[in-house]
């Protein structure tokens, strides 16, 4: 596979995604659309743009934030005069790069489409613009009893509109279930400004489910400008417990024998000796310094089902030799164990310049195996690698530590990331299972994928960007011939410069 | 392409002649609404029916892949019908990773024979749905009939985690995977639950798999009018107990439920035989949880002024359960005139279910109604004869339905009705916002209109 170093692909872009530059025309009407204070185009605020939470980067040629659906429409209207892509972002929290202007143009930013439009708390639905952060949906209706269950550990800044492109995840998905299950109507713009809206606010109306189809279509298919999500009821009753073990594959064996077993916790959190002593450092959790791992186990319901669940979790935990098992005595205590997890990957951020978050998927029976695998991938490259990860439901997610600035070291990171996605894959797995494909793992996605596979894939995509206008350069594989990957001729019709 | 060698030979060299099968009874068992196949296949591999798919593309045949055919009838008979895919050969297991609770099971396995290789290991797939013994795997979902579980587990859509398939242009085709959490690539998988056969053939399916409950039981209230069953429903839904299912029951539906527990000798739960709306909750768990929610409903229900309270033990439970699943089919089977409808509404008031009970009673038809979990209604209009006079009375009823539920800004669709009741109505109901791009996913997928046109929402 070619470096995939750092490129300003409206710049200096990849053969697929050069395009010529964007006309000067398109950011005045832009502007007489939305006015000049929703509209940015110097260079230097477009660097704030270029990067999102993942190692790629790519510039917009110009930043919207448009106020409601019709601006939305209108502005795809626009760039498709002037023949430039758009793309669409929340908060910018992705870690694949699915909301970074791969082929440079328009960036349409929700951040000022905030509001939640309507809480209908008798029928358990809340309907908001995709710019609402994930956690505003929760502050509105938990004194109801409410809440929404999708829980990135972005949720204090990530965007509704960011976690239904990506179809997001988070620790509570083990028992709840991805975006996608909490997500019950959607108002979308198609890249030919077209307004419509797809699924049902209750029930299941006649027809395809389309919700199913653009939830997690990465914004390549269309622009949600309006969501209708079902909000969940808060559980009677919660237990946290930390299981402590000396040893990391004892820590996996008593996850495998859990899910074996039957027991679906609310969450099933894992964290390795190296990434919890970072995190203790930093967050004073409570995590003992000298473990090899610890595995933070949510049980909730009714308070019968509770204790029981948190009783037959703990024996296992003992029966796989875990040092100690310890149960949160209150909210303090569990948020603050939370908040050692949720903050992890900022704990990591103290001990290098950069960290490149993994996020394969392995069949659980096989959680021991990959993670020793991914520590001798790791030893082989020269990194030591953490994790920190949804174990329940086999989701890892490996960091590798590094220095951008050392070209030879990104190289190394970039080479390793991979061999652990290929194992992960090779063990049943997938290529992510939360984060998304973006731009980060479309090169991979032969992995997976066969011709036949990418070509309904591609037809989908062009039925509704048949132009490629919408998020171009994610998901599909770009490049032709690289090594032993096999890549189909093209990916979807890529605009290719004159 | 026209041959000077017959259909049924072509096909022959694909499955192998005894597979091809043309004979009358064969035609008759596939048969929707009476519009029958030129010819039943029964291939045995997703390569065989990927090359049936390649052949029906170049000649422009229509194609319907089928189970055990318990549900044909649902949506509007083909506009075109060549080829019926008998796809129990396909019944292999494929995958079965007990430990990580999840499967890969082929489309044609019976439904039933599945559930006992998963009780082995203490699991089991929440499809309680019509037919379970002998429905395919396939079929249950293509059919997106829905489960009586669904209150607690939710859709197929919602545990299927990944597929195979054939699209219309005869490729082999997959989406999602077989772990339980996955965002690679589009959900293709999803598409084709309820999309009855019109976007590919399904080959494999991969669910997660779930730890069969400890115990269940059952409680039953009864009311004596829908406004006061309908109020107790929501009080219920608001106390955030765990069901597993929750249902009104109206008081046809009940009398009919209590005939079937008769005719089984089976002792008749009491709430069943009166002439009550009766409120059906049934929930599952470790034995406390199931004492304490068998002891919230009773209070609950004597706090809303219930008629009668019953509690239902696990055994008696498990009969109502499977009887409720099974009400597609005994619905359909109770007349020779029967039209089934499935309502969704916003909210079931009780002026939205006098409203859609108005046109039963206006036509003298007998009306069976039922809402069953996540309110999605199911109304059987009944005439007791199946003559001219009958199929007129239910086809004055569709429309004025249709119309009624429109207002409500719910939707119908008519599961079931006589081939002479469709000739007027379209099963579906009216067109939606969203039906072009279900033409594009359609166009999609299926580039040549092979697979069951017609059938489906719209025309589709």
């Amino acid at each position: 596979m070619p470096p995939r170093l750092v490129n300003y692909y409206s710049e200096y872009a990849a053969p697929d995604c050069r395009r010529p530059f964007m006309d000067p025309a398109l950011t005045r009407e832009l502007k007489s659309l939305l006015g000049p204070a929703n509209v940015l185009s110097q260079k230097e605020d477009l660097l704030l743009y270029e990067f999102d939470g993942s190692v790629e980067k790519a510039r917009p040629e110009v930043v919207v934030f448009p106020h409601t659906t019709e601006h939305v429409s209108r502005i795809v209207k626009l760039a498709a005069k002037y023949q430039v892509p758009v793309v669409g972002r929340g908060a910018g929290t992705g870690l694949s790069g699915g909301a970074l202007a791969r082929g440079g143009g328009v960036m349409i930013v929700f951040a000022r489409m905030n509001r939640v439009l309507e809480l209908d708390l008798e029928n358990r639905r809340a309907v908001v613009q995709p710019g609402v952060v994930n956690l505003d949906i929760t502050r509105a209706v938990e004194h109801a009893g409410l809440y929404f269950a999708p829980d990135p550990s972005s949720q204090k800044s990530c965007t509704v509109g960011g976690n239904v492109a990506e179809n997001s995840g988070g620790p509570h998905t083990l028992a709840y279930g991805l975006t996608t299950n909490h997500v019950a109507a959607l108002e979308l713009v198609l890249p030919d400004g077209e307004i419509v809206r797809v699924g049902s606010r209750h029930g299941d109306a006649p027809g395809y489910d389309l919700c199913g189809l653009f939830v997690g279509s990465e914004g390549t298919l269309a622009l949600v400008t309006e969501i209708t999500v079902k909000l969940s009821r808060k559980a009677e009753a919660v237990k946290t417990l930390l299981a402590i073990f000396d040893a990391v594959g004892d820590a996996s064996r008593t996850v495998v024998e859990m899910t074996a077993s039957g027991i679906t916790p609310a969450a099933c959190e894992m964290l390795d000796g190296w990434t919890l002593r970072a995190v203790e450092d930093y967050i004073h959790a409570g995590f003992p310094r000298d473990s090899a791992a610890v595995l933070l186990i949510e049980v909730e319901g009714l308070r019968e089902a509770a204790e029981s669940q948190a009783a037959a979790i703990a024996e296992i935990c003992k029966a796989n030799r875990a040092r100690e098992v310890r149960t949160a005595r209150d909210d303090r205590e569990r948020d603050l164990l939370w908040k050692g997890r949720r903050n992890a990957f900022g704990a990591l951020g103290r001990l290098a310049p950069s960290n490149y978050v993994l996020d394969g998927v392995i069949p659980r029976s096989k959680l021991p195996e990959a993670l020793e695998q991914t520590h001798a991938i790791g030893k082989k490259h020269g990194f030591q690698i953490g994790n920190i990860f949804h174990a329940g439901d086999g989701n890892l997610h490996p960091i590798v530590l590094y220095d951008p600035r050392d070209t030879e070291q990104f190289k190394r990171a970039i080479a390793t990331a991979e061999e652990i996605i290929r194992m992960c894959v090779s063990l049943g797995g997938a290529l992510t299972g939360e984060h998304g494909v973006g731009m980060e793992k479309n090169e991979l996605m032969p992995l997976l994928f066969t011709d036949a596979d990418f070509d309904l894939m591609r037809r989908i995509h062009d039925a509704f960007n048949p132009d490629s206008s919408l998020n171009p350069g994610k998901i599909f594989p770009l490049s032709k011939g690289c090594g032993e990957i096999r890549i189909r001729k093209a990916g979807p019709a890529n605009r290719v410069s004159s | 392409m026209s041959s000077a060698i017959s259909l049924p030979v072509r096909l022959g060299k694909i499955v192998g002649a005894d597979r091809v099968r043309a004979g009358a009874a064969d035609l008759e068992e596939f048969a929707i609404d009476r519009q029958k196949p030129s010819v039943v296949l029964q291939p045995r591999s997703a390569e065989e029916i990927a090359e049936i798919v390649r052949m029906a593309a170049s000649e422009k045949l229509a194609l319907l892949a089928c189970g055990c055919g318990s549900k044909l009838g649902i949506g509007m008979p083909p506009l075109r019908y060549d080829l019926a895919l008998d796809m129990r050969g396909l019944s292999q297991i494929a995958h079965y990773d007990a430990g990580d609770l999840t499967l890969s099971v082929d489309a044609g396995k019976a439904l039933g024979a599945l559930q006992l290789i998963l009780k082995e290991k203490g699991q089991f797939l929440p499809l309680s749905v019509p037919c379970h013994e002998c429905t395919t795997i396939g079929g249950t979902v293509a059919s997106g009939i829905d489960s009586t579980r669904r209150q607690q587990y939710g859709t197929a859509r919602d545990f299927l985690i990944g597929a195979e398939f054939i699209d219309g242009k005869g490729q082999v085709c997959k989406s999602g995977g077989r772990v339980v959490k996955n965002v690679t690539g589009y959900d293709l998988h999803k598409l084709l639950v309820g999309s009855l056969g019109t976007l590919a053939v399904i080959t494999r399916l991969n669910f997660r798999t779930f730890p069969l409950p400890e115990t269940c039981a059952g409680h039953l209230a009864s009311f004596p009018n829908a406004g006061s069953a309908l109020t107790y429903r929501t009080s219920l839904l608001k106390t955030g107990l765990p069901l597993a299912n929750l249902e009104v029951l109206g008081p046809e539906f009940s009398a009919m439920a209590a005939g079937i527990f008769k005719a089984t000798n089976q002792e008749v739960p009491d709430a069943l035989s009166s002439n009550h709306w009766n409120v059906y909750a049934a929930y599952e768990g470790n034995e406390a949880v199931v004492k304490r929610v068998t002891r919230e409903l009773e209070k609950l229900s004597a706090g809303a002024e219930a008629l009668k309270n019953e509690y239902l033990s696990a055994a008696i439970n498990e009969e109502l359960d499977g009887l409720s699943s099974q009400s597609y089919g005994f619905l359909i089977s109770a007349s020779s005139s029967v039209a089934l409808f499935r309502i969704v509404l916003q909210e079931f008031t009780a002026g939205n279910v006098a409203e859609i009970l108005r046109p039963a009673r206006e036509h003298s038809l007998r009306a069976v109604f039922v809402l069953r979990a996540c309110g999605v209604a199911y109304l059987a209009l009944l005439a007791e004869t199946g003559d001219a006079l009958a199929i007129e009375a239910l086809g004055r009823s569709a429309p004025e339905i249709f119309s009624t539920v429109a207002v409500m800004q719910g939707t119908a669709t008519l599961l079931h009705g006589p081939p002479s009741l469709k000739q007027g109505i379209n099963a579906w109901g009216a067109k939606r916002a969203d039906f072009p791009l279900m033409q594009r996913v359609k166009q999609a997928f299926d580039p040549h209109n092979i697979f069951a046109p017609g059938r489906f929402v719209g025309g589709i």
